[in-house]
């Protein structure tokens, strides 16, 4: 990527710049507003969110709220790791050969095969729950974490599929041919020619499973009990408890600590993320 | 299409090598056919069921259909998304699409101000729904906040009004994903051809122009992509509406994924909520072929 | 590149081994007892603790699945699929009606040879045990009995604004309503919640109707007196009580709204006697600091919910004797006094057993085993609807809707809103 900026206007200092600058920071504060919101309030002590408002400095940093909050979901963080690791390098891995095979060895079916999944995206989970259950009982996986990986695979499938296969649905055919002609497998070709080729999109497939595994609450809940819920279970047996004492210092900073690998993946990997969408992922 | 019968030399390593494609494809075949489509079918079988607590075998016909039409919030509930979908997805693609256009003209800190407009993509829907069920709140968050610093008569109470607090959930649901549809816009117009540009500039259109006419309508398999992404999120949407409204007040704020739950766990009525699941999945399909299908026609790979 | 193929491929499979031996079960305790709940709030969370400490202390190991969120819909989403998976837990949070659901399916095991051991008949009365068994049987272990037709007073406030005495009738309700008004303050705090509006709705509907009329509507499900002009009026009490509950209510959790008649914002709350928790919480004592009254015009009937804990069958793969002792254990602790009295003290709620001594709980606490045991003589221990003791989830549902609804419309008809709430529990059915 080096050309990032296709920019057309012309780099003056003129009015226009300045509105568009001014644009730009005024939208960026609205989204910042409920991330400074949900920080101030960690820090707050539970009288100062009582009186004070929404976003008014807290008299005293008050770091209570964190270390409470990291006794109630910090044992749940690494079970959400341990789900989400291998579920994302799986369904990844899965997916970029089926949209191998969907992009460059096609067969009769395949197409149909491809149409079934993308509807496949759009499924309320809601509705697999119980048959899916019901299998995973059957394969003797109820309540392990491979069970609930195993479904975070199944059902991230779909999404890895279609990138896979819409970014090598641009690599021009001739590539390919050459190589079969040259007497090249089907793995010596994916591993030789397309893998190299996939930085880009590898990169959005992992930042997106990654998100949206680790971020699954549905999943977690019915698939993982006790000691091995995952961390989004636990902060919503923090933050959705009907009774008792609100204390929302120590439900923002554990929302803060569920969110924090997802907020860190966008912010250093970002680029890679947008590199990879501007290298074909979204040419539909 | 299928340029693998070039290669018909029938050594055993030639059949195996014309094997593995539909073999690496069998095992995520099997998965579709059954953790899709067979779960699919079986919640199909149960609406017509008479299934409450839990799944049972006992036919009725289309009753469950016929009591799912009869259901007011299920009407709320659907009335509900056409509205929250709509809404979601067309300023989702506007401020993206806006937002993007700015970002495109060379921008300094580009990457830092692209950081903050995608951030909220990555916080879960639970996250984002706790957080703006607190700032819209009119007693605690934004509303008491502008009272507070001396504008008196504000008041802004959507998330109480039961005519309005679907515009609530339209406002946090654009929060999180208008972002995403920025950085697809933006990564779109980086693969523009410039010199279509430079040719528009030289015959002396103006900026707006050049968008609206020739860059917007290249960027149309963007738009395509983002409606998907948009749509499936909208359909989806369950934990917002969980988190942030559970529905009211009263059920004005349902939304079908939100009925299809309830119904079928926490209420005991398995066969509505099967009924209902079934209708969402039909209205999918009716969005979706058209897609599919222009899909799945022009995209041939030469 | 090749190599980060490789790499993935290694890291996915080395990821995956230490997971399939995670999954085996600990050994070395005498055996291990699953429970699923919903008390994770802090005085409920203590509650629950004292249960595990008192397990342990018997050997055994107690695995705690705590699931929050919607009064226990997401628990028994949990439960349903664990169930169809053949992974029951030993033990869950369920109650009134659905133990009779849970166990027609025939996933309940049941408890006899505990509860004769520990002469549960005698110990329990005849409200609870009933509920407590399906086809003769106990199947589940009850753990408190909450009264819910409660009215928290916050006396400070009704002396600032010159009202001498707790309401006893819904016209002495509107007054001291209009008096809190005048002064400036809340009068009702009420978060506009489907079940709260329901607690207020079965309150008026005691309060107009009687205990006949309340089993009538909400046992029975009668037409007649569904769609009657008593129902009309009950809703048209609705009506005029919305106007003194708060504005900023809709959607509010409870305790948000009890939080402001402790803090002296509001002047009342329509509650069960949960709500004790809270002004505890607050370091505030019964009698003084806060005034705990029958609902106006519902004196010597008592709605109950009653917390239980029911006992599965357990599947193939736990099915060991030392694990059907530690679910033994469960059944026989949790209606030992220890347990009881520490429970239901942070609870609010009052024991299942009458023979203990009251004298250590509050003023609220005495006065509501009191009311419980002259209910029981009068007939009129009531099964809350709100809280699903009277009817199926389905038909509750349907009221919650028909009520939620009905409040949320500035239109509402008092008079076709029985009819409307009639076809509405009819299609439920």
């Amino acid at each position: 990527m080096t050309n990032m900026t296709s920019g057309i206007g012309a780099s003056r200092f003129t009015f226009s710049r300045v509105a568009i600058y001014a644009t730009l920071i005024l939208a960026a504060a609205v989204y910042l507003i409920p991330l400074v919101v949900m920080l101030l309030t960690s820090f707050k002590s539970p009288e100062d969110i009582r009186t004070g408002n929404l976003l008014s400095w807290p008299q005293v940093i008050d770091g209570i709220g964190w270390i409470k909050a990291w006794d109630t979901v910090g044992g749940y963080f690494w079970n959400s790791v341990k789900i989400t690791v291998p579920a994302v390098l799986i369904s990844t891995f899965i997916g970029a050969m089926n949209g191998y095979v969907l992009s460059m060895w096609r067969f009769r079916g395949s197409q149909l095969f491809f149409g079934l999944l993308l509807f496949g995206c759009f499924l309320p989970f809601q509705t697999v729950l119980l048959p899916a259950s019901f299998t995973i009982g059957k394969l003797g996986l109820a309540n392990t974490t491979t069970g609930l990986v195993l479904v975070h695979v199944v059902y991230g499938l779909a999404f890895t599929t279609l990138f896979f296969r819409n970014y090598y649905v641009s690599i021009p055919d001739a590539l390919v041919k050459a190589a079969r002609l040259d007497g090249a497998g089907f793995f010596t070709i994916f591993g030789r020619i397309l893998l190299p080729m996939s930085v880009p999109i590898v990169m959005v497939c992992l930042i997106w499973q990654f998100t949206q595994i680790w971020n699954d609450f549905l999943f977690g809940v019915v698939f993982a009990s006790g000691d091995a819920q995952p961390i989004t279970v636990a902060l919503n047996n923090l933050v959705n408890t009907s009774t008792g004492a609100k204390e929302y210092n120590v439900d923002m900073a554990a929302a803060m600590i569920a969110g924090l690998p997802t907020l860190l993946v966008y912010i250093f990997a970002g680029k890679y993320f947008l590199r990879g969408l501007t290298s074909g992922a979204v040419k539909g | 299409m299928s340029s693998v019968a070039v290669f018909s030399k029938a050594s055993p390593f030639d059949a195996l090598q014309r094997w593995l494609p539909k073999l690496v494809l069998a095992p995520s075949m099997l998965i579709v056919l059954v953790g899709f489509y067979g779960y699919i079918f079986w919640t199909f079988l149960l609406s017509f069921t008479n299934s409450s607590f839990m799944p049972s075998y006992k036919w009725v016909g289309l009753q469950q259909y016929a009591r799912l039409m009869d259901n007011d919030r299920w009407w709320v509930a659907s009335k509900n998304l056409a509205v929250f979908g709509g809404m979601f997805i067309v300023i989702s693609l506007v401020i993206g699409v806006f937002l993007a256009i700015l970002l495109d003209q060379r921008i300094r800190k580009e990457g830092f101000i692209r950081t903050i407009y995608l951030y909220p993509m990555a916080l879960s829907m639970i996250v984002t729904g706790t957080a703006w069920k607190w700032l819209l709140n009119p007693g605690l968050g934004l509303d008491k906040m502008l009272r507070d610093w001396g504008w008196e008569g504000f008041r802004f109470d959507w998330l109480l009004d039961q005519d309005r607090v679907v515009y609530c959930l339209v406002i946090a649901a654009v929060w999180q994903a208008s972002g995403f549809v920025m950085a697809m816009f933006l990564a779109g117009l980086r693969g523009v051809d410039q010199s279509i540009i430079r040719a528009a500039q030289v015959d002396g259109a103006s900026l707006p122009t050049i968008y609206l006419r020739i860059v917007l309508p290249s960027l149309r398999p963007v738009f395509f992509s983002a409606f998907m992404i948009l749509a499936h999120i909208a359909i989806k949407s369950f934990d917002l509406v969980s988190a942030m409204t559970a529905g009211g007040p009263g059920y004005s704020s349902d939304l079908p994924a939100m009925f299809m739950y309830s119904f079928t766990f926490s209420r005991g009525q398995m066969g509505i909520g099967s009924a209902s699941a079934i209708m969402m999945l039909g209205a999918i399909l009716a969005i979706l072929v058209p897609y599919l299908y222009s899909e799945l026609r022009n995209k041939r790979h030469d | 590149m090749n190599s980060f193929n490789r790499l993935a491929v290694v890291i996915s499979l080395a990821t995956l081994f230490p997971l399939g031996a995670y999954a085996a079960a600990p050994a070395d305790s005498k055996g291990t007892v699953e429970v699923v709940h919903w008390w994770t709030s802090g005085g409920e969370a203590k509650a629950v603790d004292v249960l595990k400490k008192l397990i342990e202390k018997d050997g055994y190991t107690w695995q705690d699945s705590a699931v929050a969120g919607g009064g226990g819909a997401a628990a028994m989403t949990v439960l349903k699929t664990r169930a169809v998976s053949g992974n029951s837990p030993s033990a869950a949070q369920i109650k009134g009606p659905d133990l009779q659901e849970w166990g027609a399916l025939g996933l309940l095991t049941n408890l006899d040879e505990v509860s004769k051991a520990n002469h549960w008949d005698t110990l329990l009365s005849k409200t609870v045990s009933d509920t407590m068994k399906y086809d003769g049987h106990y199947v589940a272990v009850p753990v408190n009995i909450h009264r819910v037709n409660w009215l928290w007073i916050n006396p400070e406030v009704f002396k600032k604004a010159g009202i001498d005495k707790a309401p006893t009738t819904l016209d002495e309700l509107y007054a001291a309503g209009d008096k809190l008004k005048a002064a400036g303050f809340i009068p009702l705090a009420h978060g506009g919640q489907p079940w709260q509006d329901s607690t207020v709705f079965e309150d008026l509907v005691l309060s107009v109707m009687g205990p006949e009329g309340y089993k009538k509507a909400f046992v029975d499900l009668d037409e007649k007196t569904l769609t009657g002009p008593q129902l009309a009026e009950v809703f048209t009490h609705l009506k005029k009580l919305q106007g003194y509950m708060d504005p900023d209510g809709t959607g509010q959790d409870w305790n948000l709204e009890a939080a402001k008649v402790i803090s002296g914002k509001a002047g009342m709350q329509i509650m069960g006697d949960w709500a004790k928790s809270e002004w505890a919480a607050a370091g505030k004592k019964a009698g003084t600091d806060f005034e705990c009254v029958p609902f106006p015009g519902t004196k010597g009937s008592f709605t109950y919910n009653i917390d239980s804990l029911a006992m599965f069958k357990l599947s193939a793969k736990n099915n060991t004797p030392g694990n059907i002792a530690a679910q033994n254990d469960v059944a026989k602790v949790a209606l030992e006094p220890e347990f009881q009295y520490v429970f239901n003290q942070n609870k609010g709620s009052i024991p299942v057993r009458s023979d203990l001594d009251m004298s250590k709980f509050d003023s609220c606490g005495q006065a509501s085993a009191k009311d419980f045991a002259d209910a029981g003589k009068a007939n009129s221990q009531l099964p809350s609807m709100a809280h699903n003791m009277a009817t199926s989830l389905a038909v509750q549902g349907a009221i919650f809707d028909t009520v939620s609804n009905f409040m949320s419309d500035k239109n509402a008809d008092p008079a076709t809103a029985g009819k409307k709430l009639y076809s509405a529990i009819k299609s439920a059915q």
